[in-house]
């Protein structure tokens, strides 16, 4: 008689020993925890610098981020102005600095939006399952159907250019995304025995989802969490490209490097550095959510943006 | 020990395997694992060597360090593997790629996994052909047919151009051993190949497995953790513990005279089919299964053995010949022997002789009236084209039980038993038919049903590995009902719940931990507690025990015997096992295809006349005895789908006693004998009798080994 085992480590829940199963020498070599890679050690150092930045960063700025400096303009690097300074002899490294701030604060609460509401639909009708799931799956299809980009630049477009709308655009870019994760997760959840206990006892959905469901699916949150947050920044920061995201004189990075491109002959460093603040945060958190991913053993493939 | 024999280079007693001395470590984070530990075993063409022994015990290890496949972080840390004379741990590995396919094949426990699903079972095993010889495609062709044939394929030529999704799990299991066999391998090794099947199934494959044996005098390594396959097929055996092989001989003297305690213990502690709790409470063997982290100095079953003494903590015992070719790790294995038949001689006295009849004067507890459940497979496209397949998963169930009783459903794989469990807790709606507790109609979904019913009806689960969430402690796990049910919060939930845990032989400090710090045993121990914790008075139990090793599911089966005794709970056992069954319940319900063919107390279901379905099922158990008559009843063709209506006995196209067109087009009327023992079935309950007790008195009568 078969004996199905439950594969929670598959669905990206805890580890279990597996002390009392047949196979349970075969189990041997399965991953173990707090073993340093490299991602984690290059990741996490980048993760940290920029979050350092976000925390002290206007204490450590020379200038502040909008003084001119008309005598100064286009300025290489220097003792006096680290990265260079722009056309209008602002300190190109106080904006970048400062922008570490706007940028990330930005993509942080975007993603965390998102993937919460994420969350909470995907929970739902994965653990609901039947016409409602149906229903809202599909309309996430449609969502799904339209490039990201294209769609939060849709988004913002019509709701106009702030802040607070950027974020309001790439949260419902990942809602569902997010969804489609976090149901997987339910229905893989909601058929081992523990859920099934619970239904037993008559406990109500909101219950089993947030008591029972939910603790097991903290370690594809937290990766979906990490993989969003990289592409929040490149959003939000190729909305501030185009110039429809946050608007100027905000020292966000991809402003910057979209105004910088004017003059790239003449002054690279004004695209150069808000592009390595950039690249040097996404690659970060990028690095840190495959060690995340790999180490709460989710299954990759779900890279689309 | 054993002398391994070097006979003549060829011949029946040539040795094909050799291990000597054989250390396997497993590096962790923890430092170094010692999974084998100095074993040593020779194998000659033509004979099967049995390894037997618990999860844990390092049997497949040993398999695995064979054909060179250990896990990454595995090493051989000492001794040597040797093939026909050649060193296999040195071998080159182009030779060893050569060799491993053609000359060692293995037959792997999961066949479903072990075939690639995208190619059809034909091709796969003549590409095993192709690797290995040089043959043409017509050539391997014709050979995969004659080894489908061999393997007592039904229809070799269909069979070859299917996928594995449309094979059966026996029919999985014979291609995979056709694909061992397909280069006359001289050394064949077989990791529980069938552990995943239905007995009846198993039973097949085990006659196959037999009759290869003289036909390609390959040698075998069998490993399983069933004694009762174990004494069936294999000439010598042995028994491996914590990384040892504790004993080693013949098969025969191996079971008639355990020299080692831990074999002992094993088969005392396995339910047999000719009692049950009433008479006798299963042996225990104490303890758990040693971290292999730390080796301990002396005899590594010292703390959990009954015949200790001081000698056996300071010392750790050789290999102790006890008869030439058996061998045994135990210093006292004379005294053992002579202090085991002394605790025999007056058997541990049963839990408490319950024999009065019952009376089913009192209402029933629960009856379950013509319950049928559908489920339906849906290949519409929008509701409009293609077909719709029901499956009748329940096809109209009647049973009832008492308080205070237990009733087992026992049937395959397929049978319906999980959904009839499913349906009393409500997990599961049934689609017609109704379920009365207490007299009372059972909503269909637990939600909807009131509090106290809710109470009053819980269950135990299958998988110790998920019935508890991973995430929440198990006293979070037993404080829920308790707050639910009893409306305890606080510190007397707390004591309540120390109480539960003391109830299921289990310390206190339990509550703060988490149930990956848990042995299976335990947390199955714990979802009793958890069941137990509203004092309910029906426990539907799901195949509480199919996933837990021998010795820890006879801990489980007498604690909940014992539990029934202190709270009058009324059991609704749900198992595949037979002798679980014969063991733990007081009346039986036999069901096939989503019905029942045969119910009525434990002791009359196990003595005939028996529906012929009984009649199979119980045939096809590997008796822990390897003199045990092998009962030739064995059911051939597949198992019917359940999505086919039968108008008649849905048992009729396997039937080995099949009457005729009767069978096929009339329902089989209910016989009712003495005690409510109800059979369904065409054939006059007299001719079953007479028919079954001249073709069955040796398996009814088998014998405890004990004795």
């Amino acid at each position: 008689m078969s004996v199905p085992k439950a594969d929670l480590e598959s669905l990206g829940a805890t580890p279990s020993t597996g002390a009392g199963d047949r196979s349970g020498m075969r189990r041997k070599g399965a991953t173990r925890f707090g073993r340093a890679s490299p991602e984690m050690v290059i990741g996490g150092l980048l993760l940290l610098l920029h979050f350092v930045l976000v925390l002290i960063g206007p204490y450590i700025t020379p200038f502040p981020y909008t003084e001119f400096h008309m005598a100064d303009a286009l300025q290489p690097p220097s003792w006096s102005y680290w990265f260079g300074t722009d056309q209008f002899g602002r300190d190109v490294f106080s904006r970048v600095v400062y922008g570490a701030r706007g940028t990330l604060l930005l993509a942080a609460s975007a993603t965390a939006l998102g993937v919460g509401v994420g969350v909470a639909i995907g929970m739902t009708v994965g653990y609901y399952g039947g016409k409602l799931d149906e229903f809202v799956m599909r309309i996430m299809d449609g969502l799904l159907s339209f490039p990201s980009l294209l769609l939060a630049m849709l988004i913002v477009s019509s709701l106009g250019s702030s802040s607070i709308n950027v974020i309001i655009a790439i949260m419902i870019v990942f809602v569902p995304r997010s969804t489609r994760v976090l149901r997987s997760v339910a229905l893989g959840l909601k058929s081992l025995e523990f859920v099934e206990a619970a239904k037993v006892r008559g406990e109500s959905g909101f219950y089993v989802i947030t008591r029972e469901l939910l603790p097991n699916a903290a370690g594809p949150i937290v990766v979906e969490l990490a993989i969003r947050l990289s592409f929040a920044i490149l959003l939000s920061t190729s909305l501030g490209f185009i110039g429809i995201g946050v608007q100027p004189p905000a020292p966000d990075w991809g402003l910057m490097v979209s105004e910088g491109r004017k003059y790239l002959q003449m002054a690279p460093w004004l695209m150069l550095f808000p592009a390595l603040a950039i690249s040097s945060v996404v690659i970060g958190t990028n690095l840190f959510g495959d060690w995340l991913g790999t180490r709460l053993s989710v299954r990759g493939g779900r890279r689309d943006l | 020990m054993s002398t391994p024999m070097s006979g003549s280079p060829s011949g029946p007693t040539e040795t094909v395997l050799r291990v000597v001395d054989l250390s396997i470590e497993y590096s962790t984070g923890r430092g170094p694992v010692r999974a084998v530990r100095d074993v040593s075993l020779t194998i000659h063409r033509g004979e099967t060597f049995g390894v037997v022994g618990e999860s844990g015990s390092g049997k497949s290890t040993l398999a695995f360090a064979i054909v060179g496949y250990l896990a990454g972080n595995g090493c051989v840390s000492g001794g040597s593997i040797e093939y026909r004379g050649r060193d296999l741990l040195r071998m080159p590995r182009a030779e060893l790629d050569a060799l491993r396919g053609a000359k060692i094949a293995m037959v792997y426990q999961d066949p479903m996994s072990s075939l690639n699903p995208s190619i059809t079972v034909g091709e796969q095993v003549e590409e095993v052909i192709l690797a290995h010889e040089r043959l043409s495609r017509a050539a391997s062709r014709k050979k995969t047919l004659e080894l489908f044939s061999a393997v007592n394929m039904p229809e070799p030529e269909a069979i070859s151009r299917r996928y594995p999704h449309q094979l059966s799990g026996g029919q999985q299991q014979r291609v995979l051993i056709a694909m061992a066999l397909a280069c006359n391998p001289d050394l064949l090794i077989m990791d529980e190949p069938t552990t995943g099947l239905d007995v009846t199934t198993e039973a097949q494959i085990l006659d196959l497995i037999g009759s290869l044996k003289t036909r390609f005098s390959s040698a075998i390594l069998y490993i399983s953790h069933n004694l009762g396959v174990i004494a069936r097929v294999s000439d010598r055996i042995g028994v491996m513990y914590a990384g040892q092989m504790v004993e080693q001989g013949p098969v025969r003297e191996v079971f008639r005279r355990q020299s080692h305690p831990y074999t002992a213990g094993l088969l005392e502690c396995l339910p047999k089919l000719n009692f049950g709790r009433k008479t006798h409470s299963l042996a225990l063997i104490p303890g758990m299964i040693p971290d292999l982290s730390e080796v301990p100095r002396g005899c590594s079953f010292e703390p959990r053995c009954r015949s200790r003494r001081p000698r056996c903590a300071e010392e750790s015992p050789p290999l102790i010949q006890v008869d030439p070719g058996h061998a045994s790790r135990c210093f006292f294995w004379r005294e053992q022997e002579i202090e085991r038949h002394a605790a025999v001689a007056e058997p541990p006295a049963a839990v408490t002789a319950q024999t009065e009849t019952r009376v089913p004067s009192a209402p029933p507890l629960l009856s379950v009236k013509n319950l049928r459940r559908e489920y339906r497979d849906s290949n519409k496209l929008l509701g409009l084209f293609g077909t719709e397949r029901v499956v009748h998963a329940l096809d109209g169930v009647d049973l009832s039980l008492q308080a205070n009783e237990t009733l087992a459903v026992v049937g395959e794989s397929g049978c319906g038993k999980t959904t009839l469990a499913r349906c009393v807790v409500g997990l599961v709606e049934p689609t017609g038919g109704t379920v009365e507790f207490d007299q009372a109609s059972l909503a269909g979904i637990a939600a909807r049903r009131d509090r106290e019913t809710r109470r009053r009806l819980q269950m135990v689960f299958q998988n110790p590995d998920s019935t508890l969430n991973p995430r929440r402690t198990i006293g979070d796990a037993l404080r829920r009902p308790l707050q639910l049910f009893r409306g305890l919060s606080g510190r007397p939930a707390d004591e309540a719940a120390v109480e539960l845990l003391k109830a299921v032989r289990l310390d206190g400090r339990y509550l703060s931990r988490l149930p990956n710090q848990l042995s299976g045993g335990e947390k199955q121990r714990v979802g009793i507690a958890r069941a137990f914790a509203t004092n309910p008075d029906l426990i539907v139990c799901d195949e509480p025990v199919s996933a837990l090793d021998v010795s820890v599911q006879a801990a489980i089966l007498n604690l909940l015997g014992e539990l029934q005794l202190r709270d009058h709970t009324a059991y609704l056992f749900i198992s595949h096992d037979m002798s679980v069954v014969r063991y733990l319940a007081d009346r039986v319900a036999v069901l096939y295809l989503g019905r029942i063919c045969e119910t009525g107390p434990v002791e009359r279901v196990f003595a005939p006349p028996h529906h012929p379905y009984t009649e199979a099922l119980l045939s096809a158990i590997p008796v822990p005895d390897p003199d045990a008559e092998v009962n030739p009843i064995r059911l051939e063709g597949p198992v019917p789908s359940a999505s086919e209506v039968f108008e008649g006995c849905p048992f009729h196209t396997r039937c080995p006693r099949k009457v005729g067109e009767v069978c096929e087009r009339q329902k089989p009327p209910a016989q009712t004998g003495a005690d409510g023992h109800t059979i369904f079935c065409h054939i006059p309950v007299a001719t079953l009798t007479k028919a079954q007790s001249s073709s069955y008195g040796a398996a009814t009568s088998t014998e405890n080994l004990v004795s």
